[in-house]
């Protein structure tokens, strides 16, 4: 025990800048996702079938393709196509990507269990599509997409770690670093372990703030 | 001013309407009666394009009404809608569920809308209610809510769908009170109803409605009181007699 704590008070800076790299590929790629499944979701509920359509086949193809294959592609193949990104950038367009899927179908499911009446009652003030849209329907869904967006967040920050096959010195690859060279794998991997835990409490917490808030109605 | 010209309109293999013709004038108030599932509402709905008709032709003033044209924004905002469940926006207050249409579709000055928007909450009578939202309203004050939501439109009519029906019994009063006096003001309404009494004493004409036609029209005491037809006899007694 008192080695874990001279390890951990000589790997933690290191692992800090780990943290560091989780924190800017999770939120990187929340946002994209966020923004690439709100564009999915819409074109779902359009009523516009070319784009319904399009929208599922995406879906369903980024769903059956692994996270880790989706990065390989992105870092390793997309230069044989002249892209060149760096492992960062590669990282969170991959998560990015993959999570809109989840995403999209979140906020589809939460647009959809709007009343059809609030939609009627848009329509017969004379709103269009896209007032209905941002007046009405998303402010409610919102209420509804929260808790298990909350989820969303911990599964990424998580699966974060997997941008370390594509040599993104995040808060695991920085652990695996240390370990090898030192093969105090224990210590090190105990304290990553930590390290993710602290920084998923503080998400849950939220979940559970938002499900008791979306419960109250 | 709305116009119906033998309109058709089918839910997959089954007619609902089937050949209506009829017409609603400038200030005049039109009850349509009928049992449950004989197309009284999907009329309603036609007529502002919440629902598409099949064959035939509406019109309000002189407008063709297409769901699918540009032009039915311009129809919605001269015709308003008032339903069953009423259908305030949960997340608004009173207030804002009232002005929303004159900011966000006619695009009106804030000040202008809200001072208009508490006058007209004042005038169904729920002044003090501005600020709450639906949920914390009972079914009648909701429905009042809608009312003057379909006001702020400044609508050349109003359409009704049951207004009163998803109501308690003791709250039924207040809706159409507000409904009398709108009609007294010379407001242009179809009302889709199952109050007698109100179509009785409201109405300048009431249209008896059964398995998709126009089964019965004209005056409204005269139709109630002396209904000609057998069908409307039988439905004016059991819904009058019901025991």
């Amino acid at each position: 025990m008192k080695g874990f704590w001279r390890d951990a008070v000589e790997f933690f800076p290191i692992l800090l800048n780990g943290v560091a790299l989780t924190i800017v590929v999770t939120v990187g790629s929340l946002l994209l996702s966020t923004v690439l499944g709100l564009v999915w979701a819409m074109m779902r509920v359009s009523g516009i079938k070319v784009l319904s359509m399009l929208s599922a086949s995406l879906i369903n193809v980024i769903r059956g393709i692994p996270i880790i294959v989706l990065l390989f592609y992105l870092y390793f193949v997309m230069p044989d196509l002249g892209v060149t990104l760096t492992a960062l950038q590669a990282a969170i367009l991959g998560l990015g990507i993959a999570y809109s899927a989840y995403q999209a179908e979140n906020f589809r499911a939460g647009i959809e269990a709007i009343d059809k009446g609030q939609i009627e009652a848009a329509q017969s003030i004379g709103m269009g599509w896209w007032l209905t849209m941002r007046r009405v329907v998303l402010p409610q869904a919102v209420r509804i997409v929260l808790p298990p967006y909350g989820n969303v967040m911990i599964m990424m920050l998580k699966d974060s770690s997997q941008a370390s096959t594509i040599t993104v010195a995040e808060l695991a690859l920085q652990g695996k670093l240390i370990a090898s060279s030192t093969f105090k794998n224990t210590s090190v991997f105990t304290l990553v372990a930590l390290m993710y835990l602290t920084m998923s409490i503080p998400l849950i917490l939220l979940v559970r703030h938002f499900e008791k808030r979306a419960g109250k109605r | 001013m709305i116009e119906l010209n033998d309109v058709h309109k089918s839910f997959g293999k089954v007619e609902v309407l089937k050949g209506i013709t009829a017409s609603v004038e400038k200030g005049e108030v039109v009850c349509i009666v009928g049992p449950s599932g004989s197309g009284k509402s999907t009329i309603l709905r036609c007529i502002n394009g919440l629902e598409s008709y099949d064959r035939g032709e509406i019109s309000v003033e002189g407008l063709k009404v297409d769901r699918d044209a540009p032009s039915i924004v311009n129809i919605r905002t001269q015709v308003s809608m008032v339903f069953q469940r009423f259908n305030l926006f949960p997340h608004r207050t009173a207030l804002e569920n009232v002005v929303e249409g004159p900011l966000y579709v006619k695009k009106e000055s804030r000040v202008a809308a809200l001072e208009r928007g508490r006058a007209l909450l004042a005038q169904v009578g729920l002044a003090e209610k501005a600020d709450a939202h639906p949920p914390q309203l009972s079914g009648g004050q909701q429905q009042r809510v809608a009312i003057a939501r379909a006001l702020a439109m400044q609508p050349k009519a109003i359409l009704f769908d049951e207004p009163t029906s998803a109501l308690d019994p003791e709250l039924v009063g207040d809706v159409l009170g507000v409904m009398r006096k709108l009609a007294d003001d010379g407001m242009t309404m179809v009302v889709v109803t199952h109050e007698m009494g109100f179509a009785r004493d409201v109405a300048d004409r009431v249209l008896f409605i059964d398995g998709g036609v126009i089964v019965e029209q004209g005056p409204a005491k005269a139709l109630l009181n002396q209904p000609q037809h057998p069908r409307t006899q039988d439905f004016l007694r059991r819904v009058l007699h019901p025991l």
